[in-house]
């Protein structure tokens, strides 16, 4: 009789145990999943704003056509491409390497600068830039929490069991990219 | 960070308790002492009391505190950079809403939250803030305003002010029966002999140290909130310099803020009413050293809870640290907060977020070092404007370039613009 009721209490226990750790697991998941949607939409957001940033910019930069191009161009591609994680990130890594440009380039047009249409996009465009680069910092840090519970013992059980996936990161630039840039006099 | 909630709830439900019973314990002693046998009436009347209290300030506090505090609602057009970098920090901070955005007419530079959770969130900010700061250092203070909101201060801290009012208020009310109106039953208490007179004496000690008691724990949790809310805003930001120089730029400012008052003074970034000499000041204070603040924020090797942590350690001499262990030992935390230095993890979040926080700065400075004194200007005009706007003043651009700005009571009436006094008609409600 007691034994019986200890065996019980014992797999109750086990239940509920390894309920709270698929449900964790699952929570992990979804947060790396909303916080993906999160820079979805600020993706899409900025794929919007060029197009209007161009067209302003175009009758101040006429001898900047190549800059110009290339983040239309970047664009584009950025909008084009599907499939993975690393894919996306490579084209929209690209993409923001054009935008740097641009605005750099911006800044020997003393009459763009003081565009005021120009400027209200510039603080869109640093915004939406920052508010990417802090979706990323929140998704990374929710797959990282998720690939932790995944790996370590003992949800690591639970997770083989239900099979789980490992999520990748959003990397920030290609390696090569990441080195301090030269500077030449 | 949920680790770091969840021990804020843990540690909020014991302070609570133990303040709640500190209130019902004085209810009960003082009815006791005032009558024989009215210690149940005296716990109604605090339970009564707390009660009342507690509805109020959940259904009604932050609107209250936005009135005292004289400040209003602004939107997208109203001020862009301030919409956008309250936005950043949202996404940063994982908050489900973006909370209301508040400004104060005031010309020193200061900020605050409110709201009892995440849905309801309000982050107000003062005129002079917006005047001051770069871009890089109001993210910081705001990181920090929706710190407090993550870590669920506000609620925690209403809760254990609400005590702390009901304590006050009670032994206030006590002293005046006693003193004034309890003639008739002194005399019947003395005749009951030495347990009563015993009470009376608990009474009134009571009276005279639950005020203090109450205060103390309410300043010393206040303080640590600021701490708390310090670490938090380096690790939404990843760059703990932002909120560093932006409390130096505050605490520069020696304006105290007009409408601050005693009881709205903890929910402020930085202390309103200036800080008293040190020494006594550091446990009466609702904020610790703002210097203190900034010397933790420039010795952190990282932005993570963990550095902060260690940082908090060397400062300030203690051997605690600020951050609940829990928050601390979660593996995912450590983890998090030391990509650098861990190989799992290449994507390196830090590098991400500081050069893309920073690349207006960058691009300012490469500029030259005049658009720096530029800047600062821009900043004025657009936050003196956005002051019109909330005002009603209406804006007529002019061919020549001038921008007039018109006191809404000129609607319907025409102007002349001083620059080339062309004739304008002020349109109401034009924009």
């Amino acid at each position: 009789m007691i034994f019986g009721l200890v065996l019980l209490v014992l797999i109750v226990v086990a239940v509920a145990w390894v309920m709270g750790m698929y449900n964790g697991l699952v929570g992990s998941r979804n947060e790396v999943k909303n916080s993906w949607s999160q820079i979805d939409v600020q993706l899409k957001r900025r794929h919007d704003l060029i197009p209007n940033l161009v067209e302003t910019v175009k009758g101040y930069m006429g001898h900047e056509r190549g800059t110009l191009e290339a983040v239309t161009k970047a664009r584009q591609q950025a909008v084009e491409v599907t499939g993975s994680v690393e894919d996306r990130a490579k084209a929209e890594n690209a993409l923001s390497q054009t935008l740097r440009s641009l605005f750099a380039v911006a800044e020997a047009y003393p009459d763009l600068k003081a565009n005021q249409n120009f400027l209200a996009l510039q603080e869109e465009l640093t915004s939406t830039e920052n508010k990417i680069s802090f979706a990323r910092q929140y998704y990374n840090d929710a797959v990282l929490r998720l690939n932790n519970r995944i790996q370590m013992f003992p949800s690591s059980v639970i997770a083989g069991m239900f099979n789980f996936q490992q999520e990748k990161f959003f990397e920030v630039e290609a390696a090569e990219d990441r080195q301090v840039p030269q500077v030449k006099f | 960070m949920w680790e770091l909630i969840r021990a804020n709830q843990r540690r909020a439900a014991t302070l609570v308790v133990a303040m709640a019973a500190l209130l019902f314990l004085l209810g009960y002693v003082l009815g006791d002492a005032l009558a024989p046998g009215g210690g149940v009436t005296g716990l109604l009347v605090a339970f009564l009391l707390w009660v009342v209290l507690s509805l109020v300030s959940y259904f009604q506090g932050d609107s209250i505190f936005l009135a005292l505090a004289g400040a209003r609602k602004i939107t997208k057009a109203d001020h862009p950079q301030l919409i956008n970098v309250v936005e950043e920090m949202t996404i940063a901070a994982g908050l489900p809403k973006v909370p209301d955005v508040y400004v104060m007419d005031e010309a020193a530079p200061n900020a605050f939250a409110t709201g009892r959770d995440p849905q309801h969130a309000v982050v107000a900010v003062t005129a002079g803030l917006l005047e001051t700061l770069e871009r890089s250092e109001l993210q910081g203070v705001i990181a920090h305003e929706l710190g407090h909101v993550k870590n669920r201060d506000v609620l925690y801290m209403m809760m254990v002010g609400i005590m702390l009012g009901a304590i006050v208020l009670l032994a206030d009310l006590g002293s005046r029966v006693f003193f004034f109106g309890g003639g008739r039953r002194r005399t019947s208490s003395r005749s009951d002999g030495q347990g009563q007179l015993l009470i009376v004496i608990v009474a009134v000690a009571l009276m005279i140290l639950a005020p203090i008691v109450a205060q103390l724990i309410y300043l010393a949790l206040s303080r640590r909130r600021e701490y708390l809310a310090d670490a938090s805003s380096a690790l939404f930001t990843r760059y703990p310099e932002g909120l560093a120089s932006a409390l130096e730029k505050i605490s520069r400012a020696s304006t105290p803020l007009a409408t601050a008052t005693r009881a709205t003074a903890p929910m402020y970034i930085v202390n309103p009413l200036g800080v008293s000499a040190r020494g006594l000041a550091d446990i009466t204070s609702t904020h610790p050293p703002t210097s203190e603040r900034i010397r933790i924020l420039r010795s952190m090797a990282g932005a993570g809870l963990a550095r902060y942590d260690d940082a908090f350690r060397t400062v300030t001499g203690k051997k605690g640290g600020v951050v609940p262990r829990s928050a601390l030992t979660a593996p995912e935390q450590a983890a998090a907060t030391a990509p650098a230095a861990s190989p799992a993890m290449p994507a390196v979040p830090v590098a991400a977020a500081v050069p893309a926080a920073t690349l207006a700065q960058a691009q300012a400075a490469a500029a030259a070092p005049v658009s720096a004194a530029a800047g600062r200007l821009e900043r004025v005009r657009q936050t003196t404007d956005m002051l019109w706007r909330l005002n009603q003043f209406i804006f007529i651009p002019c061919a020549c370039g001038t921008t007039l700005k018109v006191p809404p009571a000129y609607a319907g009436q025409e102007i002349a613009c001083p620059q080339c006094g062309a004739r304008h008609t002020v349109q109401p409600g034009a924009a």
